[in-house]
């Protein structure tokens, strides 16, 4: 609760300053009609529309390139060879930017869901790749031996000691990946993408109403925040004491 | 069960052998080692690990190895288990040479908090064993109960691993193992990371489950007293390379006591003997 003294302290003093100076103009805007806007911009239904697209696409994309990540995290983290094999292949390609892809993913699949999809997917591809690959190298060699005197086949060794062993981690991977895929799914709704919540903003700011246009940000800032917190909610309920050990370890 | 029962129940499960049926064979061929290095040699990385290792295990025996660090104790071990391969020579494990971990073979190992699944119940650890041998579900709990009533955890199969104490972390990992209802044991040191009463309690409770099971036990140890006061036979190793020096025969009668074993004169000349060779080996 004290963390939010300081935030409502500001918000009152710029209150203050916008009503004696009166600041408001085409790039700045009162907290109570930023207040206003965002509620307006919830009740007629245009916050609801563009955070179902831009949710949608972080989940989607999360969906596809968080599964693809975590099948070649495994192979790689299990099998050496193939590690070595594509080690300079995934470096190679890693650092290429996501946004970059943009103008490929238009020429492809031209404006809408499907090409943000895609971009998005990228984006959390790699922090689900690197997670799991280093979830499957930190498991304790002990457990592979114990796995081996037992005689596990490879679907019960997967399924029953590296991927429980790994969860932890995994799911750091997949949080990372949530707020990476959202920061991707907005940026590409900025600079391309006529839907979801970035353009929202960007179309707020076209039509010079700074108070929409932060009230817009505000919703991102909620939505984002919620995404993350039932995240790590789901995290301490479905694997506590997964995640204990990985604190421990 | 008195001192007297306990060996005459051991005879007859060996003279049971050697009257039933196919169990003729068994009989027949306990006359031969179960476990046989032949000219072993181990290198890792252009360091010579292990130098001509010539031993031979009998059936139902308990040895002990011994040795000074970095001798190639626990390389001998994994060498049984299937976990390394030799550089040359090998390992014979009845009658076929060992190429893999086999079922029949369980590894106890001495870091038991990583070796227990930390996300599953006592119970749930030792269900992994049955699950790998493909004991279907329903036997399962009656078994596990059974295996963990045998190691002194009865009332502890929904606490996990976290919860419990070294020694019943060690305990469970052994239930584990006896869940593949292992021909051979081997135990690495099993008893390293314990206090003194719950080592004593530990080594006649691993005597009991033996005696009881007539499974096979190679422990490794750097405590010579343990060694002494667990094993049919002590080998000794020598470092650089890892060779055997010597062998020792245990003639301590069994079942052995914590104390009377331990006042034995007999435990007190081998003690000073395999002491002082392992002191000598080691200068």
């Amino acid at each position: 609760m004290k963390g939010l003294v300081f935030p409502l302290v500001a918000l009152v003093a710029l209150q203050i300053l916008a009503m004696v100076w009166g600041i408001e103009s085409d790039n700045l805007a009162s907290p109570v009609s930023v207040l206003q806007a965002a509620w307006t911009a919830a009740l007629d239904g245009t916050v609801l529309t563009a955070a179902s697209h831009t949710l949608s696409t972080t989940l989607g994309g999360l969906a596809i390139g968080g599964t693809l990540g975590l099948l070649l995290g495994l192979l790689i983290g299990l099998v050496q060879p193939i590690d070595r094999l594509l080690t300079v292949s995934l470096e190679f390609l890693r650092p290429v930017p996501s946004v970059a892809l943009i103008p490929i993913a238009l020429l492809i699949f031209g404006l809408g869901y499907r090409m943000e999809l895609v971009i998005v997917a990228k984006g959390c591809f790699w922090p689900i790749l690197i997670m799991t690959r280093a979830a499957i190298r930190g498991i304790h060699p002990r457990l592979m031996e114990v796995s081996r005197m037992l005689k596990l086949g490879p679907v019960a060794r997967i399924w029953k000691i590296f991927l429980p062993a790994a969860l932890p981690r995994l799911f750091v991977g997949l949080r990372l990946a949530a707020g990476v895929g959202l920061t991707i799914a907005v940026t590409v709704e900025i600079a391309t993408n006529p839907y979801g919540l970035g353009y929202a903003v960007m179309f707020a700011q076209q039509s010079f109403r700074p108070d929409l246009m932060f009230g817009m940000l505000l919703w991102i800032g909620i939505i984002g925040w919620s995404f993350n917190a039932f995240l790590l909610f789901a995290q301490n309920r479905l694997f506590g004491r997964a995640a204990l050990v990985g604190a421990r370890s | 069960m008195t001192a007297f029962d306990q060996a005459s129940a051991r005879k007859l499960k060996n003279s049971e052998q050697l009257f039933t049926g196919t169990e003729v064979d068994k009989g027949m061929k306990s006359a031969e080692p179960l476990i046989t290095f032949r000219n072993v040699c181990l290198d890792f990385v252009g360091r010579r690990i292990l130098q001509d290792i010539n031993l031979s295990i009998g059936r139902q025996e308990f040895v002990c190895v011994v040795g000074p660090s970095g001798c190639g104790k626990t390389t001998t071990l994994r060498l049984i288990a299937g976990l390394l391969q030799p550089t040359s020579g090998e390992i014979v494990y009845n009658g076929k040479p060992v190429r893999e971990p086999a079922r029949d073979i369980a590894v106890v190992f001495q870091d038991y908090t990583n070796a227990l699944l930390p996300w599953r119940t006592a119970a749930g650890n030792v269900s992994l064993a049955l699950e790998a041998a493909g004991v279907p579900r329903t036997e399962r709990p009656d078994r596990i109960a059974a295996l963990l009533e045998k190691v002194g955890l009865g009332n502890r199969g929904e606490a996990y691993p976290s919860e419990l104490s070294g020694g019943m972390q060690q305990r469970l990992q052994i239930a584990r193992c006896l869940a593949q209802e292992p021909s051979v044991l081997l135990m690495d040191e099993p008893f390293g990371a314990l206090d003194a009463m719950t080592r004593q309690h530990l080594q006649d409770q691993v005597l009991r489950i033996m005696d009881q099971s007539g499974t096979t036990v190679f422990f490794v140890t750097h405590d010579l007293e343990e060694a002494i006061y667990l094993a049919d036979r002590v080998i000794a190793l020598a470092p650089n390379p890892g060779r055997v020096a010597e062998v020792f025969d245990i003639k301590l009668p069994r079942p052995r006591n914590q104390l009377t074993t331990r006042e034995d004169p007999e435990f007190l000349r081998l003690r000073r003997k395999i002491f002082d060779f392992v002191q000598e080996s080691e200068a």
